[in-house]
């Protein structure tokens, strides 16, 4: 608790040294606390470095909503995504030119090709999904980058 | 008067006569908000949960179409659970049934600049945050 309200307050918290250093000690559970409030936390393998610094670059209006982090926590997250980002031959990116930079994962060809026939209306009432973009309704271990589970 | 002693007066004044769930660290919350709100108002007199429940409830077209209000979110039953509109459980939002809620400054902090800016389209004022978690801590 004390962590979380240093860096988002840090002016407040009176250790500004301590709160920029604090979000770069253990990025991946911030990122899962703040990336998972409102979905589940996308594993950093699905997409691109490019696009994960887009993603991150427009936070304010994110898919309709603000999602808008403080600085420094935006920062750590920013980093841990991009270091830990689909790179290569990474199958998420099969298909994708380099010059396109999708904002979805729901976007990339190697997803969409996956997914023919999968995420119709019906299947989405049947699995009770919200949309497409609610991979837990569909992979149990989705949170965990599991998706071979069913 | 010192800000925290005036921000207690005024607290008293609105809270003391009101059913509260609220503890220590929520009532340290509303008087950070309650001393915001005596800066930014001249003539704050105190906080309303009439007008916090009136917040909680409007619907606005000033903010982002998919959220027209709180309860696009959080329903409007503040004891239920809600759901975001990427299909995720929210707890619910009255203090009687989520005892956690509104105790942390940063994270009520962090929603209200969030969801604000949504439905409203703007930042919601010290009152006007002071007022929504006193409506929900009286629930
Ligand atoms: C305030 C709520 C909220 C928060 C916090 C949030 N998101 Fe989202 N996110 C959404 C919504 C709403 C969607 C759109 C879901 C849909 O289309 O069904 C979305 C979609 C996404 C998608 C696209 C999913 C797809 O269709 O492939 C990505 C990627 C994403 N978010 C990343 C993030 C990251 C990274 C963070 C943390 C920095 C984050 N989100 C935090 C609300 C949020
Ligand atoms: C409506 C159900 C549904 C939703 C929602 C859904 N998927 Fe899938 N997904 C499937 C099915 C069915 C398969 C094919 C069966 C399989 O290979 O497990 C699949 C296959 C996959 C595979 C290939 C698995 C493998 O081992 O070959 C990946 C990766 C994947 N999904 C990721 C995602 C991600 C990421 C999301 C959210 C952005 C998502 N899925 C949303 C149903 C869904
Ligand atoms: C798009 C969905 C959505 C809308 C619309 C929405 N909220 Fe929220 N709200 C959330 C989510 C998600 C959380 C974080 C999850 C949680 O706290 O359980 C949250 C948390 C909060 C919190 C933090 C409470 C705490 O524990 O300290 C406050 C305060 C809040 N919302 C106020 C509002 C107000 C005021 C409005 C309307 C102006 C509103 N919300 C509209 C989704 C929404």
């Amino acid at each position: 608790m004390l962590r979380v309200t240093c860096t988002i307050a840090a002016l407040a918290c009176g250790l500004p040294g301590l709160a920029v250093a604090q979000p770069s000690a253990a990025p991946q559970a911030l990122m899962s606390k703040e990336c998972g409030a409102c979905h589940m936390a996308f594993p950093a393998n699905q997409l691109p470095a490019r696009s994960w610094a887009a993603v991150m670059a427009g936070l304010a209006d994110h898919f309709g909503e603000n999602a808008a982090l403080d600085p420094a926590s935006r920062a750590a997250i920013e980093g841990y995504l991009t270091a830990n980002a689909a790179t290569g031959r990474a199958k998420a990116l099969r298909g994708l030119a380099e010059n396109q930079t999708p904002l979805r994962i729901t976007e990339l060809p190697s997803w969409q090709r996956e997914h023919r026939g999968k995420v119709t209306p019906q299947k989405l009432a049947i699995t009770k999904a919200k949309s497409q973009s609610d991979c837990v309704a569909c992979h149990a271990g989705a949170a965990r980058g599991q998706f071979d589970d069913d | 008067m010192k800000p925290a002693l005036l921000a207690a007066v005024v607290l008293a004044g609105t809270l003391g006569t009101l059913p509260s769930h609220a503890g220590p660290t929520q009532t340290a919350v509303l008087e950070t908000y309650a001393a915001q709100a005596k800066v930014a108002e001249p003539g704050f007199a105190g906080f309303s949960v009439e007008r916090g429940k009136a917040l909680f409830l409007g619907r606005f077209t000033t903010g982002k179409p998919d959220t027209p209000s709180c309860t696009t979110c959080h329903t409007t039953d503040p004891r239920k659970e809600g759901q975001t509109r990427a299909g995720k459980v929210i707890g619910p939002m009255a203090l009687s049934a989520k005892p956690d809620r509104y105790g942390v400054l940063a994270e009520a902090e962090k929603w209200f600049a969030r969801n604000c800016d949504s439905v409203l389209g703007r930042a919601c004022t010290p009152r006007e945050k002071g007022d929504f978690i006193s409506f929900m801590v009286s629930q």
